[in-house]
């Protein structure tokens, strides 16, 4: 048990972590489909060029990782990795649902084997709309998140409090 | 104290500030982070699919050859290359003990030549 997960946190050191945070996300990248390729130039391009905003697209492992980009279909068949991976995130983690298809299946949303939106399996925090969404709207989403992250309460955060996802774009979740 | 004691008082401060200094972070972080073990958290990281037996694992001893000879060539190579760098200060008397140093890591050269552990497999 930490000061974190106690909700002790004296608040100049909470905005010096979340700052911190914020500014050095590791994320971790589950390519499933055509989205990945727009993921690939987000974070491996040096047009977009995602470091400079403070994330590092290349952990070697959940285990290292901060934030998690779901891109592409998820089938019920991955779903378990998924979620395991997920799992073997630390805390505190965030997950970032890009394109139609993790967003709500997408276009394979009656298929047999598409699992109906990757928020069944774990929880989002932002979702990027768009069949695959342009680079730019996946790095929009990660401005979002790390403005969120800037001002997060982290005993909140650790209990699950007021979470509401934040839509690429200004969407509504029904 | 003698002066050789002395110097290396300088040593355990070294090692003295070490610990404290890695005790110091590693305090913060366990005082400051949450922890949340689950048992999908503490398998082993198998890129998401069951993981077969468990993390710990053990390798082949048939290996312990290539250590053996490792020690061989790098002793070798540690003790030769500074004895290289002032090879003329030395002189002949230098020259001899090398050699005799040499002779002796060839003699577990050939050892391993002779039991065969240079061919591969």
């Amino acid at each position: 048990m930490g000061l974190v997960d106690r909700g002790r946190m004296p608040a100049p050191l909470t905005k010096l972590f979340n700052m911190g945070r914020s500014y050095s996300m590791w994320v971790y990248q589950w390519g499933l489909a055509c989205c990945a390729i727009e993921m690939g130039a987000a974070f491996g391009s040096p047009r977009y060029d995602v470091m400079r905003l403070g994330v590092i697209p290349l952990p070697a492992s959940p285990r290292q990782a901060d934030l998690v980009v779901i891109s592409g279909t998820v089938t019920d068949k991955m779903a378990p990795a998924i979620r395991r991976l997920y799992e073997q995130m630390p805390e505190p983690k965030y997950v970032i649902s890009m394109g139609s298809c993790a967003n709500c299946g997408g276009p394979y949303w009656d298929s047999y084997s598409v699992t109906k939106g990757v928020d069944q399996l774990i929880p989002v925090d932002v979702y990027v709309p768009g069949c695959p969404p342009r680079p730019e709207a996946l790095l929009e989403g990660i401005v979002l998140l790390q403005q969120r992250i800037k001002n997060e309460d982290m005993g909140a955060k650790w209990r699950g409090e007021d979470y509401t996802p934040i839509v690429v774009g200004g969407g509504r979740i029904e | 104290m003698s002066l050789f004691l002395r110097d290396y008082l300088t040593v355990v401060w070294f090692g003295l500030a070490a610990v404290l200094l890695a005790g110091l972070l590693l305090g913060i972080a366990a005082a400051v982070r949450p922890s949340k073990p689950s048992y999908d958290k503490n398998m082993a990281y198998e890129s998401g699919v069951d993981p077969i037996g468990t993390g710990w694992s053990q390798s082949q001893i048939r290996y312990y050859v290539f250590a053996l000879l490792f020690v061989i060539f790098d002793v070798e190579a540690v003790f030769i290359f500074p004895w290289a760098a002032r090879i003329e200060r030395y002189g002949t008397f230098g020259l001899v003990v090398m050699l005799a140093f040499i002779v002796l890591l060839l003699d577990g050269l050939v050892y391993a030549w002779k039991r065969g552990l240079l061919r591969w497999v």
